[in-house]
């Protein structure tokens, strides 16, 4: 197994979004910090085999969002993401 | 109280009972489940499953739900994993009677109602055919018409899940059209396609460029294979919806 055989996408991060929000955060529009491609989250890479997950820009690769849980607490780190663009 | 918009509401976990168990192929059962107050799914959703043993260590997994959101019990299929941690427990153990813990429907990039028309491209690799499954279920019981072709890819026609259904819708409607590729193993006199997807098959089978939405899930590689491909036959990336499944799936 490689890399490669770890990625997978924005779905695979829909439960625990749907624990900290209140809107579907799959079909939201992000743009990439990095490299200014837009895509909806459920199309970005996420790797959820570290300690928390982390999700990547499907252009460029730079780290859009981390996301730690543990004992009822959060911690996100978004700096990767210039907007999100949620859909209510 | 009432949120605006499309707010959801609070994802909790709750217990849904298993009404039946069904096999579908040597390696792979369906979960039949009665959970209430189900709150109503879309195709191509999931659910997580969470499992916690006595010690108090808990494992939770994704399934892809396969039925209808038409239908009245929620099913999801489950491939075995010989090495996982889930998926032995709820295709071996599990029996009729069984609670289990479950939270959902969750997502909605990977989704495909009638609305959205079509034509439709699914393409599925092994187990990635559930959440197509469910999108062929839901346009088969609201009686859309639109134009759809599912390409199967398994190891032998012995690993296809839901094989008589599906040459059975495929037989009753016109607009459906159902396309297996065998890459390990064919029966003698096989006609279909008997190799990996390839950018040949996909030239084939999908619909003249810039035609409709795909929707593509399986094992990493095999979605990463076939999205490139839809892309290099002309389909924009954006019509290309793709769901993998990692290995750690089990």
């Amino acid at each position: 197994m490689d890399e490669q055989d770890l990625k997978l996408d924005g779905n695979a991060a829909a439960g625990l979004f749907r624990e900290l929000f209140a809107f579907e955060l799959t079909t939201a529009r992000g743009r990439c910090d990095n490299c200014g491609a837009v895509a909806e989250v459920g199309a970005v890479a996420v790797y959820a085999n570290a300690p928390g997950s982390v999700l990547r820009c499907p252009q460029c690769e730079s780290v859009l969002m981390r996301i730690v849980s543990n004992g009822g607490r959060y911690w996100l780190d978004v700096r990767g993401i210039s907007w999100l663009e949620i859909r209510a | 109280m009432k949120l605006p918009g499309r707010a959801l509401s609070r994802i909790t976990w709750q217990l849904g009972e298993v009404a039946e168990l069904v096999d579908e192929t040597p390696r792979v059962k369906t979960l039949i489940l009665e959970v209430p107050d189900w709150p109503g799914h879309r195709a191509g959703q999931h659910v997580d499953v969470r499992l916690t043993a006595e010690d108090g260590y808990q494992a939770q997994r994704s399934y892809s739900i396969a039925s209808a959101p038409e239908d009245e019990r929620l099913a999801i299929t489950v491939e075995r994993l010989d090495d996982g941690e889930v998926s032995p427990y709820l295709a071996e153990e599990l029996v009729v009677g069984d609670k289990l813990e479950l939270r959902g429907p969750i997502g909605g990039y990977f989704v495909w109602e009638t609305e959205q028309g079509g034509p439709l491209l699914l393409v599925g690799g092994g187990s990635g055919v559930v959440p197509l499954v469910a999108m062929l279920r839901h346009r088969a019981a609201s009686g859309a018409k639109v134009p759809t072709r599912l390409l199967y890819s398994a190891r032998s026609l012995e690993e296809v899940i839901y094989r008589d259904e599906l040459d059975r819708l495929a037989t009753e409607d016109d607009g459906l059209e159902v396309l297996y590729a065998l890459t390990r193993e064919q029966p003698q006199g096989w006609t279909g396609y008997a190799r990996r997807v390839d950018d040949q098959i996909l030239r084939e089978v999908a619909y003249p460029s810039g035609e409709g939405v795909a929707f593509v899930c399986g094992p990493t590689r095999f979605v990463e294979t076939v999205a490139d491909g839809l892309v290099a036959v002309g389909y924009a990336p954006e019509q290309v919806r793709t769901e993998r499944f990692g290995p750690t799936g089990g």
